[in-house]
């Protein structure tokens, strides 16, 4: 039932180094949000480890963060209950909830705790979901991670994506790290920093490796670093530049970009390093290679045709097919879980934005209202997109929704923060 | 003709001039597999060079060597280029051609020819892109009867670029630097 055994894991293996946290602001939400009350799990007093992680607080951030839901205020209501017998559910019509979250926290020994919650449907009156859970105090906020995900994939029929993670380069005081970090910017961790730029972190599809590019040799080399036990090894360490690592689907192979001191060209390597071999043949510039989600083909940017377009080709190479035509420049494709949509970087009159091309009709929507953006991703459950752009002359993350509806920008406390990719879920 | 050279020089050096990111990194070191800075030492070794300094063309004005004075073409390190282009420009033509020569007369000099691109736009491209404007540089020297193993290329992409917001800012960036082995 609780499968977070490998990121407790990983969380505890990895000093913490950078303390950079980045807070989530949202900009924007759906049309139509889902108006939900969460009153505050009843907790035994005096247990501070209880009141400094309050799970009832990360859920309606979580909640809100999405810009789906409305997160009604719950403490002029009369009745407060924690149990299905407490709940009056006129006193929750009266205030406009379709959604009524309670629960409890209870301490067990061992320093554990028993976290108990349920939704309820306001207007029908009746239980949607109950769920008990038995965890460390350490555990907390990613059970408010699990306890958010469940409500929002309850209420919008979409799985959430609380409990995942993202990854992204922090530029600070001359030093690059590159940083692992729960949805909601909490948790950052460390993997790898160096005084030389680190870029193009690429998951692992079990979330238990990232592949990046780091230039501590002067030039740009390819590692894999297990985020379970810190190992890395060179993936690719060939003459030239090696670059823009991007896993396929299965885990098994990377496509990567080597120059071989000329022109960047499409290869595919095993995960170990062996087996190298060259998928395209240009003479322009072949890079960013990206899977589509069933491994059969890989999605690239070329130069070929004069300005850098979007292309797809056979995973084992072959012809490419142009996937991108509206403007002059189209960069960084990353593809939807489903296959379905590609966002990538366009070059509109008003700058570098983030777009979202629907595959099957070509239609594309650019959705960003900043300027600089690089590196989208989108979220595993594919709502959302996260991209680097630049706030106020230093690089920032933002997400956007695939509508362009909900717009956030994640802040940072103190560094530059750069190339963002969105992960899998934390289990 | 020689009034067109002397413009050139005179653009070269405002540029380097207006530069502050031009880099002299050493060419690339051997690799070797090192665990040196994964998240358990990393707050170790921090060291204060981050391998950036000013690009001070004409502050050596050491007398002698020809790649340091001042007057001489051969102190002009970085040649520019336009946006998305990887094209050496004519004007840069001469600067090429001194480079060359230099070379040729002397077979023991080695260069690194470091490629840079904008802040606009993806990173990777960018790489790409540095990469080919350095090739590009390179092919010219070679044709002029410098040797493939006196001439190395780095890309950097856009990753030594400034925190630029316009024109003026981003055609500074998009260069190549002569970087000799002894500089």
């Amino acid at each position: 039932m609780f499968k977070n055994r490998l990121f407790f894991i990983f969380l505890l293996l990895l000093p913490i180094i950078g303390r950079a946290e980045l807070t989530v602001e949202v900009v924007g939400g759906a049309a139509q949000q889902i108006p939900i009350a969460i009153v505050p799990f009843a907790a035994p007093n005096g247990n501070p480890a209880i009141q400094q992680d309050n799970i009832t607080n990360v859920i309606g951030a979580d909640l809100r963060m999405s810009g789906l839901f409305r997160v009604l205020e719950t403490r002029g209501v009369a009745t407060q209950p924690h149990m299905i017998s407490e709940v009056k559910y006129n006193d929750w019509t009266a205030i406009q909830a379709q959604a009524l979250t309670i629960g409890t926290v209870e301490a067990l020994p061992g320093n554990r705790l028993k976290v108990s919650f349920r939704l309820l449907d306001v207007l029908k009156q009746n239980q949607l979901l109950a769920m008990e859970f038995n965890i460390t105090q350490a555990q907390q906020r990613a059970t408010a991670h699990r306890i958010a995900d469940m409500i929002y994939e309850k209420l919008t029929g979409e799985k959430g994506v609380f409990a995942t993670r993202i990854t992204y380069v922090n530029k600070e005081n001359g030093r690059y790290s590159l940083q692992v970090a729960d949805a909601d910017g909490f948790n950052a961790q460390t993997v790898v920093s160096s005084k030389e730029p680190l870029i193009s972190p690429s998951w692992s599809p079990d979330g238990t490796k990232l592949a990046y590019v780091s230039f501590e040799k002067k030039k740009p080399i390819i590692f894999v670093q297990s985020l379970v036990s810190g190992q890395r090894i060179v993936l690719a360490n060939f003459k030239g530049n090696n670059s823009a690592p991007a896993w396929s689907p299965d885990g098994t192979k990377l496509a990567i970009v080597l120059t071989y001191s000329a022109n960047s060209q499409i290869y595919v390597i095993n995960a170990d390093g062996t087996g190298l071999q060259q998928v395209s043949f240009s003479n322009g510039i072949d890079t960013e290679p990206e899977w589509s989600p069933d491994g059969s083909s890989i999605y690239f940017t070329s130069n070929r045709g004069g300005g850098p377009q979007i292309y797809r080709m056979p995973a084992s190479g072959g012809d490419a097919k142009r996937i991108t035509f509206e403007g002059s420049y189209n960069v960084s494709p990353h593809v939807s879980t489903d296959g379905k949509l590609l966002t990538f970087i366009k070059q509109t009159p008003a700058g570098f934005k983030v777009a979202v091309q629907d595959l099957a009709t070509g239609q594309v929507q650019t959705l960003s209202d900043t300027s600089q953006d690089e590196s989208p991703s989108f979220a595993p459950n594919g709502r959302m997109i996260l991209y680097a752009t630049s706030v106020g002359g230093k690089g920032s993350l933002a997400a956007v929704s695939v509508d362009g509806r909900v717009k956030q920008r994640l802040k940072d406390s103190g560094g530059d923060v750069r190339e963002p990719s969105w992960g899998s879920v934390m289990n | 003709m020689k009034k067109s050279l002397l413009m050139s020089v005179l653009l070269a050096a405002t540029l380097a001039a207006c530069s502050n990111n031009a880099v002299k990194d050493k060419p690339a070191a051997p690799v070797v597999d090192s665990n040196a800075s994964t998240q358990a030492q990393s707050n170790a070794a921090s060291s204060a060079n981050d391998g950036a300094s000013t690009a001070g063309a004409n502050q050596d004005g050491a007398s002698g060597n020809p790649l340091k004075d001042p007057n001489n073409i051969l102190s002009k390190r970085s040649i520019y280029f336009d946006f998305d282009k990887d094209q050496v420009k004519a004007e840069y033509r001469p600067l090429v051609e001194a480079h060359a020569k230099y070379l040729v007369a002397n077979p023991n000099a080695k260069v690194v020819l470091q490629g840079n691109a904008d802040n606009r736009g993806s990173r990777e491209y960018n790489l790409s892109l540095g990469q080919r404007r350095s090739v590009a540089v390179k092919k010219a020297v070679n044709l002029l009867g410098a040797q493939d193993k006196q001439i190395e290329t780095v890309s950097y992409g856009e990753e030594k670029a400034g925190d630029c917001k316009d024109e003026a800012c981003y055609q500074k960036d998009r260069r190549v630097d002569i970087v000799y082995d002894n500089d």
